[in-house]
């Protein structure tokens, strides 16, 4: 085991899938000699040569277009968009071809692709490199929405991914690419896509987070522990999208409290959807609304004052014992 | 005759009038006055240190990540020296000298890059778009703005910038194509600074210009000097001509080079050898244009001198005025305000939310 953070994470699945199986091939800006705006791929293209390390030109569309080619043919793309803020290009390719020549051909076509992109803020980064549009993707049927939370499940999920026969959106928290290391394996480990994990059990409260998000909620966790005596149950979603609720219910059915979080803004947002399924599943066994902790419907704005746009553990503190108090 | 020769338009002119060492070539020097001369020596001059300034700046941690201009500031000034105030001026992101030109005051620059909103704001009456990030999406709301001037009938012309990366993108060859079918007041400068991140130009297409992009779209296209603001004055002034006079749209390639890093988060040794900035250094677009107005005796070494205490000068009073603002600034409730033109109800509710969290004074934040 080696302490990595989920940049080095990242590289490793790639690294190894690619290793294993020449139907992978990585296509993106910058991601060859430049190893990549956040060095993800950093060393690849020496390892594996300019045929299956793909600088391309500067075109979002053209990227994820082609991978679509690239994989009906059947090989197994994974795109890099350099900020999740330029994939709207690519929407009308994923949305009308990849996420449905499956359906459209009756099984006969597949699109066997990974499109990762950074997602979120956090990195005084300029004007469309914080946003958090992940509802997008996982508003489409027949895309798959992935969100790591760490390095460790950021190469599970990958490695996943990467194998999964259908499309893969798999967003990365850019303030996570190097805000802590993990202990992860040298020897191949995949995680189901389309399972949660309950990341610390508790009885009085559940909160639901995924991404960048799952630290807050970890820390709010602990506060509440420390200053309410509260035990707080903590679901890492990982997989946004299909977004598999039975977790949710049984821990929502015992806490009888929850609490969703996401930095995405709120209406329309992942957290409507994850609502929604605990109303119709647990809605006897729960004790108080549900409530939200999210970004604002607004721009994320400018890094002056981003701190007060994304959730944080004191946020979620707050709605967790207005929660608690009814 | 099932198989011949179709005629196409493939006449591509290059374009250069001030070489390396500021030698003219006499017969293109363009007519500009002795005051014309040194507006555009002062504007590349306030230009290039304002951007060295704001490097000094980021490097201290006073701002936050920007993108610098060095090396490209003829193929800016050059171009948009030619505009009017009534014409409309849409950049992309690497056209700070252009923009301080068109008017935008330096302090907002260090107030947009330091991560304040308020930064992105033009003054009144300027018919300007902010900056567009988003590569090359910028150059179909050019389009659009010139359809809109020639629905109104008014004789204003849209120049766009753009850099070599954004000729890869589809809203590159849309706008051009709608321009031309449209015979649109559209100038499209490119900038072509050699380099879209760590990727040559060389990578980013097959052809050997960019200009010639144009000819799949039926408009002329020119390629320049990008270092030689004669050379692109003179092409932008013809371009604008043309387009004001109902000519339609023109593409111009300025060949120029980004001497410094892609935006301050990037380090280009990465990708690009010390030898090839050296050989660019030599080029620089100001020494040389200096030197052509000292030999014409527009200027002398005294004026020169005092021309650039007196950038020095503004560019200092800005970095002061900006300081004190941003201590005004950063209200967070400021955040609602201007995403619709009326604040809906449910915003309003979500707005009281972040008020209520900041009269508790969110102390023990540690995220964000």
């Amino acid at each position: 085991m080696a302490k990595m953070t989920m940049v080095q994470a990242i590289n490793l699945a790639l690294q190894q899938e690619m290793t294993k199986d020449d139907r992978v091939v990585l296509l993106g800006e910058d991601i060859g000699r430049d190893g990549g705006v956040f060095r993800v791929t950093d060393g690849l293209i020496d390892r594996f040569g300019p045929q299956r390390v793909v600088d391309t030109p500067l075109a979002e569309s053209a990227i994820v277009g082609m991978a679509i080619g690239m994989a009906v043919y059947g090989l197994h793309p994974v795109c890099e968009i350099q900020f999740s803020g330029f994939a709207y290009h690519t929407f009308h390719q994923l949305e009308s071809h990849a996420a449905r020549l499956r359906w459209r051909s009756q099984g006969r076509l597949s699109v066997p692709m990974v499109m990762r992109a950074p997602y979120g803020g956090g990195v005084r980064a300029l004007e469309h490199h914080s946003e958090s549009r992940e509802a997008y993707w996982a508003h489409t049927p027949g895309l798959k929405t992935v969100i790591p939370s760490g390095p460790r499940n950021a190469r599970a999920l990958l490695a996943a991914a990467i194998r999964d026969p259908d499309p893969v959106i798999f967003y990365e928290a850019k303030g996570l690419y190097r805000a802590f290391r993990e202990e992860v394996p040298e020897e191949e480990e995949t995680l189901p896509i389309g399972r949660p994990q309950i990341v610390r059990e508790g009885t009085d409260l559940t909160l639901i987070a995924y991404g960048a998000m799952v630290r807050p909620a970890m820390e709010a966790a602990d506060l509440l522990q420390t200053e309410d005596g509260v035990e707080t149950e903590v679901i890492d979603l990982l997989t946004l999208s299909p977004l598999d609720e039975a977790l949710l219910l049984q821990s929502v059915t015992k806490t009888g409290r929850a609490v969703v979080i996401h930095e995405a803004p709120r209406s329309f947002g992942p957290g409507a959807e994850i609502v929604s399924r605990l109303m119709e599943g647990a809605f006897y066994h729960l004790e108080a609304p549900i409530a939200r902790v999210t970004g604002y419907d607004l721009i994320i704005p400018l890094f002056s004052r981003e701190r007060w746009y994304l959730p944080n553990a004191r946020r979620i503190v707050d709605a967790a014992r207005r929660t608690l108090s009814l | 005759m099932p198989r011949h020769d179709i005629e196409v338009a493939d006449r591509l002119e290059y374009l250069s009038i001030l070489d390396e060492d500021g030698r003219l070539d006499q017969p293109l020097e363009p007519q500009l006055s002795d005051d014309e001369l040194k507006a555009l020596y002062r504007a590349m001059l306030l230009g290039r240190r304002f951007d060295e300034r704001m490097l000094d700046l980021q490097r201290q941690g006073r701002i936050g990540t920007f993108p610098p201009i060095k090396g490209q500031e003829a193929s800016q000034i050059g171009a948009v020296f030619n505009l009017r105030p009534e014409d409309w001026f849409v950049p992309a992101f690497r056209e700070t000298a252009a923009e301080i030109w068109r008017g935008r005051p330096l302090d907002s620059f260090l107030l947009y890059f330091n991560g304040y909103n308020e930064g992105a704001i033009l003054p009144d009456h300027h018919k300007d778009l902010p900056i567009a990030i988003p590569v090359g999406s910028q150059v179909l709301h050019a389009a659009g703005l010139a359809w809109a001037a020639s629905y109104r009938r008014t004789d204003e012309v849209v120049m766009t910038f753009f850099g070599d990366g954004a000729t890869s993108q589809g809203d590159f060859h849309e706008g051009l194509n709608m321009a031309a079918v449209y015979q649109l007041p559209l100038i499209a400068v490119c900038q072509n600074n050699q380099w879209a991140i760590s990727v040559p130009v060389e990578k980013q297409t097959h052809t050997p210009t960019l200009a010639q992009k144009a000819h799949a779209y039926g408009m002329p296209g020119i390629r320049v000097d990008g270092n030689d603001v004669l050379a692109v004055y003179a092409a932008a002034k013809e371009a604008v001509e043309r387009a004001r006079s109902g000519g339609g749209p023109t593409l111009i390639e300025c060949v120029t080079y980004r001497l410094m890093m892609h935006t301050t988060a990037d380090d280009p040794r990465r990708y690009r050898s010390e030898e090839e900035v050296d050989q660019w250094q030599r080029r620089d677009p100001i020494p040389r244009f200096a030197k052509y107005l000292l030999g014409k005796g527009t200027v002398g070494e005294a004026l020169l001198e005092d021309i650039g205490n007196q950038v020095m000068q503004e560019i200092q009073a800005a970095v002061e005025r900006a300081e004190e603002r941003m201590k005004e600034l950063g209200d967070p409730l400021d955040m609602f305000d201007h995403l619709y033109a009326e604040m809906p109800s449910s915003l309003r509710t979500q707005r009281s939310e972040l008020e209520r969290d900041v009269a508790a004074g969110d102390k023990e934040v540690s995220h964000g």
